[in-house]
């Protein structure tokens, strides 16, 4: 210990010594926040355990090995198609010029603002054997019916991999562009300058570039396929998630849902574990210094039209395709008119709900990183850890988890009340928005934390050092150094959060209170009375929304590759990526500029053994 | 502007549970007889409150306890309302305007649930290609049919209802046996809704299928001008097992145990079965009405006479978790 160190720590209470520097409301807030987050997933294993011996015996035989099946299918299929489109579009647009490189470069990440759910009505009413495509073709070629040709099925497993594909591919089209963006310059250049052919470079170093990437971005694609409820029980496909609802509601049987559940719990685990290694692979691959952009090269004659072909499809079938299919409904069937009172109502609802749960999930983001990065003790680092699960939890599975936990809080809330005032209250959680508000703030809190980690982790230590020699206290320092340095991360991830919010449909269903519609449950009510077109206006409305996010995302990723490079963030919970935290990189305000000379010296890691490397990889050049 | 909304909403829980309101918990989407409830809101003065959920509504006011603020719970078929009963979450009701309203067969003879209208479980079949115009539920297993036949899945309720008739009726291996002649005369996997079915018909993909009787009526009378020509190919044809009637299913109404509105609940469940609520079902929703004596809607009327399968609905929701095995045995929508 320094003695500068140990002088600081002299002062300090006893139990400011045991709590490493964090304020102690602060640590019994991120408990708390682990706590909330285990609730459900511990009330989820209670029910399971309940279940009859017969039960497990019987979901063993007939449900699971059809569920892994379809589920297996379903995963690879998108983990195969969202990498072959994911990584592709990302090495053509990053390393090659073609027609339209730059603007498909910025158009690639759009599909994601369409929920799955979305895009799966629309395939079907496109693609169907009664929809207008097929109908062309067999008026065109005189088919007279369905026997006389082959047409892929779009209710299929394989058509259920067509849409989520189409829609999640951003996910790893984003993390490999990150990647080529800002780590292959001088290897190209290199590997060009030895004569390399197109083909090698990509072989020998997009590819093995791409990996942690890939793992990253497929992660977070294969736990949305798995989680997804709409789009593959519409399309026929009885993955997990659907097999839960037919155990619980045909057989009556919680207990039998609530064990599948936990066998999916177990994928969404290995699923983390492989984008932890992605990750901690991607950390030694990390350059210290900031990265040249790479030159692209021209690309000649076909070639180029077919990289265009190649960008442009996914755009085309993940967004302008159902754009256009909800624009065209909205004006053909004239939805405009269903602006009235009530769709006013429904769209604050919607916005007001997602923004109470964005503030929430910051505000809670923010306690749990700070305190997590003040105190680096094993429990705010497992609070942290912890905090990542929400996201991995399917919404309604979540829902179901949480009534238990919520009820008793509400039961405990009414009758404090009661002995306080003498009065009812009723359900004060479950009869508001509250409840919906702590399902989105537990199930979207881990992209609040890993954008945040990540931001902060971009930041020297030194500076929090620094203010603790000048005396400041916990306090000063997370809301003079830490938040101000922390505004860019905390917009892109309060753009995120508040977009999935407005998706969100599973758990909104199941826990919102009377008279509650949200847009996602305005389209899904439509739907279930078999008129999705009737919701077409709200369906168009959501990915409206859905847009600004990603737009964001995209300028702030196509502006200062340089600036926005350092992706490397240790450790960081799950979403950290797709929240944004790498592609909207937390440009260091004004403030930061006393950084350089503060910032430690490589060697300080003997000085400070428990501060490990965290600001290594963002010490500026 | 989120702690407005929040306030709001909250102020809109806190005056539920004063007088002139009532709340529904359903998992059979409102829009489908928001008309009624219109009418009972005009009628009496009482607002009511609704939440609609397809899932898990029953487990959530189980979960909720005394506290809840569920009134009545509507459901869409037998099943769900069985559910309800058993999760012990419903109270009896005596009424005598119920009772007198409602035949004795269509509601709990302890009161806890009553019928609200019904639907025959009917067979879909091509204008152009099927010429046969009476059709068993056992027939569906004929090898004649092979690759012929449409239908969603055979885990929703409604399919698992006519499952657990069939159970009634012939016994679980029998009924086994069924499942697995259907499954081989499949055109294609289980999916989508009844209306697909119809869509599906009419694109050439199959020539019969399971279907309600009463999207019939709103695919010719929607307002989505596709639907009416997917009504158009279909003959629908009200199927009886062999030696018995068509299997009807009905959506249901139950009070809650811990209703804080009883009153306004018994009101608005009394008001449903009222004959112009019930002219609302049977005009505007296509169904058939459970009180006796009102008019059935000439395009129902068409399909033919009714004659009912006269099996207690109670004995075919306590099959229900059976027939759903059974379902998943034979691997029916896999």
């Amino acid at each position: 210990m320094s003695t500068l160190a140990a002088s600081h720590r002299l002062s300090a209470t006893a139990l400011r010594r045991a709590l490493n520097g964090a304020p102690l409301w602060s640590v019994a807030v991120v408990t708390c926040i682990a706590a909330l987050v285990l609730a459900p997933l511990f009330s989820l294993v209670r029910i399971a355990a309940q279940g009859e011996a017969t039960l497990w015996a019987q979901v063993t035989a007939d449900i699971l090995p059809a569920a892994l099946l379809d589920t297996g299918l379903l995963l690879g299929g998108v983990a195969l198609l969202t990498g072959i489109v994911g990584i592709g579009a990302a090495w053509l647009v990053t390393a090659h010029r073609f027609p339209g490189h730059r603007i498909l470069a910025a158009l690639l990440p759009l599909p994601l603002a369409v929920p799955t759910y979305i895009t799966a009505y629309i395939y079907v009413e496109i693609f169907d054997a009664a929809g207008p495509v097929q109908m062309a073709l067999r008026s065109l070629m005189g088919w007279s019916s369905r026997g006389d040709y082959w047409f892929p099925e779009i209710r299929s497993v394989y058509g259920c991999v067509f849409v989520m594909s189409a829609v999640l591919y951003p996910y790893v089209y984003l993390a490999a562009r990150l990647m080529f963006l800002t780590q292959s310059a001088s290897m190209i250049e290199v590997a060009r300058t030895l004569g390399a052919s197109r083909y090698t470079l990509f072989r020998a170093i997009a590819i093995p570039l791409a990996r942690p990437a890939l793992a990253v971005g497929l992660s977070l694609a294969l736990l949305e396929s798995l989680n997804d409820i709409g789009a593959s029980e519409y399309l026929g496909v009885r993955t997990l998630t659907v097999s839960i609802f037919t155990t619980w509601l045909n057989r009556g049987s919680l207990a039998g849902a609530a064990q599948i559940a936990c066998v999916m719990l177990a994928i969404v685990l290995a699923l983390i574990v492989m984008e932890r290694r992605g990750r901690r692979d991607r950390r030694y691959a990390l350059s210290t210094r900031r990265p040249r952009v790479t030159q692209p090269v021209d690309l000649s004659g076909r070639q180029r039209w077919l990289a265009t072909l190649f960008c442009a499809l996914p755009v085309v079938m993940g967004f302008v395709l159902p754009i256009a299919f909800l624009l065209r409904e909205v004006f053909r069937r004239g939805l405009a008119e269903q602006i009235d009172e009530a769709f006013v109502g429904h769209l604050l609802t919607t916005v007001g709900l997602s923004g109470a749960a964005t503030i929430a999930t910051l505000a809670f983001g923010i306690v749990l990183v700070t305190a997590s990065r003040l105190a680096r003790l094993r429990l705010t680092k497992a609070a942290l850890a912890i905090a990542g699960i929400g996201y991995a939890v399917p919404g309604t599975v979540l829902a179901l988890g949480l009534l238990t936990p919520l009820v008793a809080l509400d039961t405990s809330l009414g009758s404090l009340w009661r002995a306080l005032t003498g009065e009812r209250i009723g359900l004060v959680l479950m009869g508001s928005a509250g409840g919906i508000v702590i399902a989105y703030l537990i199930r979207f809190l881990p992209i609040a934390t890993g954008s945040l980690s990540a931001g902060l982790e971009r930041v020297s230590t030194g500076i929090e050092d620094a203010g603790r020699i000048l005396g400041a206290r916990p306090r000063e320092l997370v809301l003079k150094i830490q938040i101000p340095l922390l505004r860019p991360a905390l917009a892109s991830a309060a753009l995120l959060v508040f977009v999935d919010c407005i998706k969100e449909l599973s758990a909104t269903l199941l826990l919102r209170p009377l008279n509650t519609e949200t847009l996602a449950t305005l389209v899904y009510g439509h739907a279930s009375r078999g008129a999705f077109e009737d919701g077409s206006l709200a369906a168009l409305v959501i990915v409206l929304v859905g847009l600004a996010p990603v737009i964001q995302l995209v300028r702030s990723a196509e502006t200062g590759p340089g600036k926005a490079g350092s992706a490397g963030s240790r450790g960081g919970t799950m979403p950290s990526f797709r929240a944004g935290a790498e592609k909207s990189a937390p440009q260091a305000p004004k403030t930061v500029s006393f950084r350089a000379p503060l910032s430690r010296p490589r060697n300080d890691m003997a000085i400070f053994p428990t501060r490990r490397s965290s600001a290594r990889s963002a010490a500026p050049p | 502007m989120g702690a407005a909304v929040l306030g709001t909403l909250a102020a809109s829980t806190l005056s539920a549970s004063a007088q002139g309101v009532v709340n529904v918990y359903t998992n059979r989407e409102p829009g489908l007889y928001s008309a009624t409830l219109d009418e009972f809101t005009k009628a009496t003065g009482i607002k009511v409150n609704a939440i609609f959920s397809e899932q898990g509504l029953a487990e959530r006011i189980k979960a909720e306890g005394e506290n809840s603020p569920a009134d009545v719970l509507i459901t869409v078929d037998i099943g769900r309302i069985q559910e309800a009963v058993d999760l012990g979450i419903t109270q009896p009701v005596k009424s005598e305007v119920l009772n007198g309203a409602i035949p004795a067969q269509l509601r709990d003879p302890e009161g806890r649930w009553y019928a609200l209208s019904m639907r025959a479980r009917a067979i879909y079949a091509s204008k152009d290609r099927v010429k046969d115009k009476a059709i068993n539920y056992e027939d569906l297993a004929d090898p004649k049919w092979k690759g012929k036949i449409c239908t969603r899945s055979f885990q929703h309720q409604y399919n698992i209802a006519l499952t657990a008739a069939m159970i009634v009726k012939h016994g679980e291996a029998a009924t086994e046996e069924w499942l697995k002649g259907v499954k081989a005369n499949l055109a294609k996997k289980p999916s989508g809704g009844d209306r697909d079915v119809a869509k599906d018909i009419l694109a050439g993909v199959c020539d019969i299928g399971l279907g309600n009787t009463y999207y019939v009526g709103l695919m010719t009378n929607g307002t989505n001008a596709d639907q009416k020509k997917w009504a158009e190919a279909i003959n629908v044809i009200l199927p009886t097992f062999k030696g018995g009637g068509t299997h009807v299913n009905v959506s249901g109404i139950a009070m809650m145990k811990n209703a804080p509105n009883r009153e306004n609940a018994l009101k608005l469940m009394e008001f449903m079965t009222s004959p112009e609520a019930q002219r609302v079902f049977a005009d505007v929703n296509y169904e058939y009405p459970v009180r006796p004596g009102i008019e059935i809607n000439p395009l129902v009327k068409s399909f033919g006479p009714l004659q009912a399968e006269e099996m207690s609905l109670a004995e075919v929701a306590k099959n229900r978790a059976k027939a759903s095995a059974l379902v998943d045995k034979v691997g029916f929508d896999r």
